[in-house]
């Protein structure tokens, strides 16, 4: 999967510096906008207006250009009304966003904000609309009921991300990422919210409760190593086959090279 | 031996001759018999310093095995198996690398005996005729009749005839036990649980599911009401009754006039039995709606009735017409139109 999105960034690489260009000229573009335009914001219960006025500042500045100066969506990024404040969270906290380059998914990279502007502009995007809100912290303790949340997992998640979590690919270049090592916070977020293109998990399908049980299996699977030895990434038939294939039989056709060769 | 070889040779180019005219292509660079090999002197047969190295050797082959076996025991005592499952683990790993070695340095020790210090003197075996001699042939022909005659087979025809209805007759209770071994498939494969009127529940807790609940974006693993109390079959049954649940917007909907009616507000529901071999197909992704089988890459649009669009499958998963009840939870209009899962032969 990485090796095919090297070759992709490869083949792409003529049309990188146009792409840079245009992009900075959107951008410059976006700037001179917030400059000139009087910010009015629409006031949310959870945030003050000073928080929504600075995250529309920051917005513009950095997402108008693909997501339209209000929100509204273009043919780069989608309309944002009502995808609340755990999407930002979720999509700018795990360096998603803002996206480079256009491609079959968004990969995971360094987070561009610190975590005082991610809030702001969360605070922002909700204020547009309502839309599913950062989870209660109650939630994200890994304390809930582990084997309950494997079996729920198993059921609604693992026909993609793998039953531990290991992540596995989609159509075309999509893929479903590993799950080793993301915060609670992000995993909730993604449930509540469906980044790309997972499917949204709601409170009424995945209550609150269990999705601490998902979160807490999750925890579980990180921290404890595989029963069964080196797992080879988790990965299934095709990590075992290869190994298998390539070593089982590797030394099995040298066994039988030594055996039938004559001595010196 | 080479003379012999030699000899093997001619014969088999007499026996081509014999055909020759009757070919249509007469071989002109047909492969010869290499024969033998030259006979090659190993260098512990040359020099003793290389013998006696090779025999060191084996016997620290041997040693290793012995030292493997001594492991292998000291292992199972050192990394006992306790209450605590991780602990097979250790315990598994210790003890078999010392059966590992123990076998393995017999096993290496003696090859390597054999191939350099055992002597090396190539035996070539002519193969025998697959006729047996005359005389053999007439002997055996011999005992068969004596047997017939002492036996009296061919003159006793009651017991005769009563032997062979014997022979035919003794299969008939073992064919009537194992036609009852497994369950009467019937038309068992045509129907699920699903029939008009039950709701549709969420896997794995039974909880029946409100229209309203489905979100858009949002997918429900879904099983028919009743099946999670269920006790005997429920595998079975959810084998067959497993069902996908996504709301789609309306207009992203590209349905059949016929089929207009099975969806309701924009909420499909379909088999999530793949119809190629039968893998639960739950992969949904939410903005190309396409539903992805992960054994063989079969995909399914969801936007129009499960058409395959990848893969291969041959058939688009079975859509289950779906409705609403008064207090507005989700219910199945009826069971499935069509047989779910893979083809099978009286489909």
């Amino acid at each position: 999967m990485s090796l095919r999105r090297r070759l992709n960034g490869s083949r792409r690489s003529p049309l990188a510096a146009t792409i840079v260009i245009a992009a900075g000229l959107l951008f410059s573009g976006g700037g001179f906008a917030v400059a000139t335009s009087v910010v009015e914001s629409n006031v949310a219960t959870a945030y003050t207006a000073d928080q929504i006025a600075e995250g529309k500042k920051l917005f513009l500045s950095n997402c108008a250009s693909c997501h339209g100066l209000n929100s509204e969506g273009t043919k780069a990024g989608p309309s944002l009304i009502g995808v609340g404040a755990a999407s930002v969270d979720f999509q700018v906290g795990s360096g998603r966003m803002p996206g480079q380059g256009s491609g079959p998914q968004l990969p995971k990279k360094t987070v561009q904000f610190t975590e005082a502007q991610i809030e702001l502009m969360a605070a922002y995007v909700a204020s547009l609309a309502p839309g599913p809100a950062i989870p209660d912290d109650k939630y994200l303790e890994a304390t809930g009921d582990a084997a309950h949340g494997g079996e729920l997992f198993r059921i609604n998640c693992a026909m993609c991300h793998n039953a531990v979590g290991a992540g596995g690919a989609l159509t075309e270049g999509k893929y479903a990422p590993v799950l080793k090592g993301v915060s609670a916070k992000h995993i909730y977020e993604a449930m509540v919210t469906g980044p790309q293109n997972m499917p949204v998990f709601n409170d009424s399908n995945l209550t609150p409760t269990d999705k601490q049980d998902i979160i807490t299996y999750l925890a579980y699977m990180d921290e404890n190593e595989s029963a069964g030895g080196y797992a080879l990434a988790s990965l299934g038939p095709v990590a075992e086959g290869l190994f298998i294939w390539i070593f089982g039989l590797g030394g099995i056709i040298a066994i039988t090279v030594w055996l039938a060769a004559k001595s010196n | 031996m080479a003379g012999k070889d030699l000899e093997r040779s001619k014969e088999a180019e007499g026996f081509e001759h014999e055909f020759e005219s009757g070919l249509a292509v007469i071989s002109q660079d047909k492969i010869s018999d290499p024969g033998l090999a030259p006979h090659r002197v190993r260098m512990t047969d040359k020099s003793p310093k290389h013998a006696k190295n090779a025999e060191r050797q084996v016997a620290v082959l041997f040693l290793l095995s012995v030292v493997g076996s001594f492991f292998a025991l000291w292992a199972y005592v050192a990394f006992p198996i306790t209450e605590d499952l991780s602990t097979v683990r250790a315990n598994n790993l210790w003890l078999g690398l010392g059966m590992t070695l123990s076998l393995l340095g017999i096993g290496i020790g003696a090859v390597h005996w054999a191939k350099t210090l055992m002597p090396d003197f190539e035996v070539s075996e002519a193969r025998h005729q697959t006729r047996g001699s005359e005389d053999v042939r007439a002997a055996a022909v011999e005992i068969v009749k004596l047997a017939d005659q002492e036996s009296g087979f061919s003159r006793r025809k009651l017991i005769r005839r009563t032997m062979y209805g014997a022979l035919a007759l003794f299969p008939l209770p073992a064919l009537v036990v194992f036609g009852d071994l497994g369950p009467v498939v019937g038309d068992s494969l045509r129907h699920t649980m699903w029939k008009k009127g039950t709701r549709l529940t969420k896997d794995p807790t039974g909880i029946p599911i409100k229209a309203s609940d489905v979100t858009l974006g949002s997918v429900f693993h879904v099983i028919p009401e009743g099946l999670a109390e269920m006790h005997e079959h429920k595998l079975e049954e959810k084998a067959k009754a497993a069902v996908l649940l996504v709301r789609l917007n309306q207009e992203d909907l590209k349905e059949d006039e016929s089929k207009k009616g099975w969806s309701y507000d924009g909420i499909v529901a379909y088999s999530k039995i793949c119809t190629h071999v039968g893998c639960p197909v739950a992969l949904y992704e939410q903005h190309t709606h396409h539903l992805l089988c992960p054994c063989h890459q079969s995909t399914f649009d969801v936007t129009e009735h499960c058409k395959v669009v990848f893969g291969p499958a041959s058939r688009p998963l079975p859509q289950l017409p779906i409705s609403v009840d008064a207090e507005g939870y989700l219910i199945a209009q009826s069971d499935f139109l069509e047989p779910v899962g893979p083809s099978f032969w009286e489909r």
